[in-house]
C-alpha cells in the first residue's frame, strides 16, 4: 500500500476506532479517572432517550424538507435562468451568492433580520398588512431551520441543474416541439429525464451534508424549544459538551454513522440506477 | 396534400440578413432538395418552413393556408434532424410513439402504427432498445420512423446523412428515395452534397448566400446552368471554367466545359496541354492537364486510355456542350 493510502486509513480509522472505543466506556468529563467498561449501556441509554426518537424524526424531516425545497426550487430557478433575458449574467451571479455565505452568518441574518418577531423583515411585512407577526423560530422552529438551510443549498442545486440543462441538445427540444409537445410535456418527457442524473447527484451530495446540519441550529434555536429542532448531530453535541458524557456521545456518533449508511444504501437503491452510463 | 409556398420570405439574425428575399413554390408530392455551400442559409430556410424560426418578413403557406404565425406542431410537418435528435431515455418504441402520444391517440392505435412503421423501416427487432444501443443507420431510421407515424403533409430533412459513413450513406439515400416513392408525400431535403441532390431530387433549389441561384430538375441544372455559380456547383468533377483570351474567342467573358465534354487527341485540337496526373478509376479516367495559356483543366476519358505524366495532348471542347457566361456570370 502506498503511503497516501496508509495516511488516509489512519486519518479515518483512528478517530473512528477511538469513538468506537469510547462508546463502550462510562466516560464523563466531570468524573475524570473513573472510566470503566460498560458494554452496550451507552447505546441503550442513547437509543431509549425520548429525545432520540424526536431527534431522528427531526433529522429526517430536515433532510427531506431541504431536499424538497432545494431540488424543486433549484429546478424552477434553473429553468428560469436558462431563458434568455436582459441582465442574465448579473442575475446568475446573484443567485449563486448564498453559496458563499457561511452557515453561521446566514443563520444569524435570518434570525435577527428576517425572522425576528420585532425587528425582522417578515414581521414588518405582516404588520404592513395588519397581521400579527409570527415568531418563526419559536412557533415553527424546525420549519424555520429548514428554510434557512434550504436557502443555503438552493444555489448549489440551481447551479448543477442549470449546467445540466444547458447540455440538453437544442435539436431534441425542437424535435419534441415539432412532435407536438407543449411546454409542460417537454418538461415532463424531455427535460426532467435529461436532468435525472444531475438531480441524483444533488440529492446524494446534499443528503451527506444535511445529515450533519449543526451551525444553523446552534445559532438560532439551540435545538429548542424543548427538543423541537434538535437533530441527531445536535443531540450528540448536547450529550458531549453540555452534559460532558463522552461515552454517550460516542455511542450517539456511532449510531449516527450507522444511520447515515442506512440512508445512503436506501438512496443508492432508489435512485442510484440514474448514475449508470 | 402538401404544397408549400414561400412569398417574399426574409430572415435576419440581429440585423444581418441571412435570407434577403425569397420566393418558392413546392408542389404536392415533390421531392425538393435545397443544395448550396455551408452557411448559405439552407437550414435556416428549412427551419422557417418548419416554424422553428420566425420569419422577419413575408408569408409561408401550406396547402394554401397561411401558416406564417403558426406553431411548429400546428403546421403538420415532420422533421428529421442532422443529429437525429432521438430522445435518449426512451426506447425506440417510445421515440416513435412520442408524436402520437402527444396527439392524444389511444394506446391500441399507437401500438399498431408504431409496429407498422417499424415494419417498413426494418426496426421490428429493435423496438425495445435505447437509441444508444443502435448503429448510426438504425438511429437514422428511428428518426425517420418518428417522422412518418404522424402522417405529415411534408417531411423536412436537414442533412440527415452527414453523420453516416460513405457506404451507409448510399444505402440510406436509396431508402429515403424508396420511401418517397412509397408514400408520395412532399419531401424537402437539405444537403451541401450535390451528388445527393442530383441523385434524389425531382427538383433542385440551388442556394447561395440566402438567394436562389436556380431551380430545376437535376438534368436541367446539369445541361443549362443559369450562371457561373450553378455551373461550378453542380456536376462532378467540377466544370472547367476558363476566362481571358480563350473565352473571348467564343464571345464570352467566361466559358465552361464539363470534363466529360472534352475530346482528347494526341496530335491536333483547339487547346494544347501536358498531362499532369491521371486518375484511373477503372470505368473512367480523370486526367488533370496543364493547358497553355489557360491553366489547369480536368478531362474525363474512358478507362482504358493510355496516357502518362508529361505527355503532350490536344483538347477540343464539344461545341454543343460549351457554356458561355457574361461578365456578371449569367449564362448567355
Ligand atoms: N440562430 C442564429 N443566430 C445568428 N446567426 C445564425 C443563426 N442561425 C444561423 N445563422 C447564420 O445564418 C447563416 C446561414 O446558416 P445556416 O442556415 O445554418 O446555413 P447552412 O445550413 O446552409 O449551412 C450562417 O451565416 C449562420 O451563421
Ligand atoms: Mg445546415
Amino acid at each position: 500500500m502506498s503511503p497516501a493510502v496508509i495516511l488516509l486509513l489512519v486519518w479515518m480509522l483512528v478517530p473512528l476506532g477511538m469513538t468506537l472505543y469510547f462508546s463502550f466506556l462510562r466516560y464523563n468529563l466531570l468524573m475524570p479517572g473513573m472510566e470503566e467498561w460498560t458494554g452496550f449501556f451507552n447505546y441503550r441509554y442513547f437509543l431509549t432517550d425520548p429525545a432520540f426518537g424526536e431527534a431522528l424524526t427531526n433529522t429526517l424531516l430536515l433532510v427531506g424538507g431541504v431536499l424538497l425545497i432545494s431540488v424543486g426550487g433549484g429546478l424552477f430557478l434553473a429553468l428560469l435562468l436558462d431563458q434568455p433575458f436582459f441582465g442574465q449574467s448579473i442575475v446568475r451571479l446573484l443567485v449563486v451568492a448564498p453559496f458563499f455565505v457561511m452557515p453561521t452568518v446566514s443563520a444569524l441574518v435570518w434570525k435577527n433580520m428576517l425572522m425576528h418577531p420585532v425587528n425582522g423583515l417578515f414581521a414588518w411585512i405582516a404588520r404592513t398588512f395588519g397581521l400579527q407577526p409570527i415568531d418563526w423560530l419559536a412557533s415553527a422552529p424546525l420549519l424555520s431551520i429548514i428554510f434557512i438551510v434550504a436557502w443555503g443549498w438552493l444555489p448549489f442545486a440551481t447551479l448543477i441543474l442549470l449546467t445540466a440543462l444547458q447540455s440538453l441538445d437544442e435539436e431534441q427540444r425542437e424535435a419534441a416541439e415539432m412532435d407536438g409537445a407543449g411546454v409542460f410535456s417537454r418538461l415532463i418527457y424531455i427535460v426532467i429525464p435529461h436532468l435525472a442524473r444531475a438531480i441524483t447527484v444533488v440529492i446524494l451530495i446534499e443528503t451527506i451534508f444535511l445529515l450533519s446540519v449543526f451551525a444553523e441550529i446552534l445559532v438560532t434555536t439551540s435545538g429548542g424549544p424543548g427538543n423541537a429542532s434538535t437533530n441527531i448531530t445536535y443531540l450528540i453535541y448536547t450529550q458531549a459538551l453540555l452534559q460532558f458524557d463522552v461515552g454517550g456521545a460516542s455511542a450517539g456518533g456511532i449510531i449516527a454513522v450507522i444511520l447515515a449508511n442506512i440512508v445512503a444504501i436506501f438512496l443508492i437503491r432508489m435512485i442510484g440506477k440514474n448514475l449508470e452510463a | 396534400m402538401g404544397s408549400i409556398s414561400l412569398k417574399n420570405v426574409k430572415k435576419e439574425f440581429s440585423g444581418h440578413a441571412v435570407i434577403p428575399n425569397l420566393d418558392l413554390e413546392i408542389g404536392d408530392g415533390e421531392f425538393v432538395v435545397f443544395v448550396g455551400p455551408s452557411g448559405c442559409g439552407k437550414s435556416t430556410l428549412l427551419r422557417l418552413i418548419a416554424g422553428l424560426e420566425d420569419v422577419s418578413g413575408g408569408t409561408i403557406s401550406i396547402d394554401g393556408v397561411d401558416v406564417t404565425g403558426e406553431a411548429p406542431a400546428k403546421r403538420g410537418l415532420s422533421m428529421v434532424f442532422q443529429s437525429y435528435a432521438l430522445y435518449p431515455h426512451m426506447s425506440v418504441r417510445g421515440n416513435i410513439a412520442f408524436p402520437l402520444k402527444m396527439a392524444g391517440m389511444d394506446k391500441e392505435t399507437i401500438k399498431r402504427k408504431v409496429e407498422d412503421a417499424a415494419q417498413v423501416l426494418n426496426l421490428t427487432d429493435y423496438l425495445d432498445r435505447k437509441p444508444r444501443q443502435l448503429s448510426g443507420g438504425q438511429r437514422q431510421r428511428v428518426a425517420i420512423g418518428r417522422a412518418i407515424v404522424r402522417e405529415p403533409k411534408a417531411f423536412l430533412f436537414d442533412e440527415p446523412l452527414s453523420n453516416l459513413d460513405a457506404a451507409l450513406r448510399v444505402n440510406m439515400r436509396l431508402e429515403i428515395s424508396e420511401l418517397h416513392q412509397q408514400l408520395r408525400t412532399t419531401m424537402i431535403y437539405v444537403t451541401h452534397d450535390q451528388v445527393e441532390a442530383m441523385t434524389m431530387a425531382d427538383r433542385i433549389v440551388v442556394l447561395n448566400g440566402g438567394r436562389i441561384e436556380q431551380v430545376g430538375s437535376p438534368l436541367e441544372l446539369y445541361r443549362n446552368p443559369a450562371n457561373l455559380f450553378v455551373a461550378g456547383f453542380i456536376g462532378s468533377p467540377r466544370m472547367n471554367l476558363i476566362d481571358g483570351a480563350p473565352a473571348k474567342e467564343h464571345g464570352a467573358a467566361t466559358v465552361g466545359i464539363r470534363p466529360e465534354h472534352i475530346n482528347l487527341s494526341p496530335d491536333s485540337g483547339e487547346w494544347k496541354g501536358t498531362v499532369g496526373i491521371a486518375e484511373h478509376l477503372g470505368s473512367d479516367t480523370f486526367i488533370y492537364i496543364r493547358a497553355e495559356g489557360i491553366g489547369q483543366l480536368t478531362a474525363r476519358a474512358n478507362g482504358e486510355i493510355g496516357l502518362k505524366h508529361g505527355d503532350t495532348i490536344y483538347l477540343t471542347p464539344d461545341a454543343g456542350k460549351l457554356h458561355r457566361f457574361s461578365e456578371e456570370g449569367a449564362a448567355l
